[in-house]
C-alpha cells in the first residue's frame, strides 16, 4: 500500500480530531498487520468502491468514544451504547470523506459507503493486495485506531493486462 | 458552544426553521445545536432521503441541511426530489466528501450551498445567511458573540 493512498487519510484524522477536540494529537504507533483484523473497542467500517477498493476501520474503546463525542458537541454527554456507536460511525465519515475529497482532488474516483459498525472480534484478514496499516492516533480523549486497507483496482487491472499482454 | 446574533426570518420575526437530514443521529444532533445558537428551530430530522422528503412535506422549512452518503436514497438525489415539488426549497449540502463533483452534482440538482464537514459553525452561519438573502434578518440578541 503506498504512502499517497495513506497520507491523505493521516491528513484528515489530523485535522478532523484536532477541529473536533480542540486540543493536539500525536501518531502514537503505526504497523503494516496481514493477520485479521481484531477490534480492541467499538469499531466501525467504511467500504470505498472505484478507482480505489478495500475498506477503513475506525476503534475507539467506549469511554474514548464517549469523550470524543462530548468535545464533538461541546457539552458533556452522558455515556450510552447509542452515542457511543454513533460517534465512532460518523468519526469514521468524517475522516473517510475528507481523505476522499483529497484523494479525488489527485484524480481518483470513487463511491463512499456508508460506515457500519463492525461487530464480531476478528475482520477479514489482509491479503498481499490489501495489507492493513493500523495507525493510532493518541488524543486528550484518548487513543483512535485507524486501520486501513486499499489497493488500487485500476492500476491492478493494468499490471494484470500488461503481465498477460491483453 | 459560541452564541451567534439570532437569525430570523424577515417576513414575520419568527425563528428559521431547519429539517436536518443525516444519518447518523450524532450529526443531526450536532447540527440541531449549531443552529439553535444561530437562533433557528429544528422542525424535524431524516435519517435518510426518502424521509426528507416526506419530512419536507410535513415541516416545510425554510432551510434543509442535507448530508449526501446515507442509506436508502442519497441527499443528492433527494436534493433534487424536492426542489422539482419545491422549487423555492433552500437546501444546503452538509458532507465530510466535499470533491468537485459532488458539489456540482448537488448543486447542479438544485442545492443552493455545500458545506463541508466537521462544520464550522462559523462557515455554517454565513452560509445559511447567505441562502436566505432578504428572507433571512440578523437580529441583534443579548449575549450574541458573533
Amino acid at each position: 500500500m503506498k504512502m499517497e493512498l495513506i497520507q491523505p487519510f493521516i491528513n484528515a484524522a489530523d485535522a478532523v480530531l484536532a477541529q473536533g477536540l480542540k486540543s493536539p494529537m500525536s501518531i502514537g504507533n503505526l504497523s503494516m498487520e496481514q493477520e485479521a483484523y481484531r477490534r480492541k473497542g467499538v469499531a466501525a467500517v467504511i467500504a470505498l468502491t472505484g478507482d480505489i477498493e478495500g475498506r477503513i476501520v475506525f476503534d475507539l474503546d467506549p469511554e474514548a468514544a464517549v469523550r470524543v463525542a462530548s468535545c464533538f458537541a461541546g457539552a458533556e454527554l452522558p455515556e450510552s451504547d447509542d452515542l457511543v456507536r454513533e460517534t465512532v460511525c460518523e468519526l469514521a465519515n468524517q475522516v473517510t470523506g475528507n481523505a476522499v475529497t483529497a484523494l479525488n482532488d489527485q484524480g481518483f474516483h470513487f463511491r463512499v459507503h456508508p460506515p457500519v459498525l463492525h461487530t464480531s472480534e476478528h475482520g477479514p484478514t489482509s491479503s498481499e493486495d490489501t495489507e492493513a496499516l493500523v495507525i493510532c492516533f493518541e488524543t486528550a480523549s484518548g487513543s483512535v485506531f485507524m486501520n486501513i486497507a486499499l489497493r488500487y483496482k485500476v492500476q491492478r487491472s493494468g499490471e494484470l493486462a500488461a503481465a498477460t499482454g491483453k | 458552544m459560541e452564541q451567534f446574533a439570532s437569525l430570523k426570518r424577515s417576513k414575520d420575526g419568527q425563528p428559521v426553521r431547519y429539517l436536518v437530514v443525516d444519518d447518523s443521529v450524532f450529526a443531526r444532533k450536532n447540527l440541531a445545536r449549531i443552529v439553535e445558537t444561530f437562533g433557528g428551530q429544528v422542525a424535524g430530522e431524516a435519517g435518510d432521503g426518502m424521509t426528507a422528503i416526506t419530512e419536507y412535506e410535513r415541516t416545510n422549512p425554510d432551510i434543509v441541511l442535507m448530508d449526501i452518503t446515507m442509506p436508502q436514497m442519497e441527499g443528492i438525489e433527494a436534493a433534487e426530489k424536492i426542489v422539482g415539488q419545491h422549487p423555492e426549497a433552500r437546501i444546503v449540502m452538509v458532507s465530510s466528501v466535499g470533491y468537485q463533483e459532488n458539489i456540482v452534482a448537488a448543486l447542479q440538482r438544485g442545492a443552493r450551498h455545500f458545506v463541508q464537514k466537521p462544520v464550522k459553525p462559523e462557515v455554517l452561519y454565513e452560509v445559511i445567511k447567505y441562502v436566505l438573502g432578504e428572507d433571512g434578518a440578523v437580529t441583534s440578541a443579548a449575549g450574541a458573540g458573533a
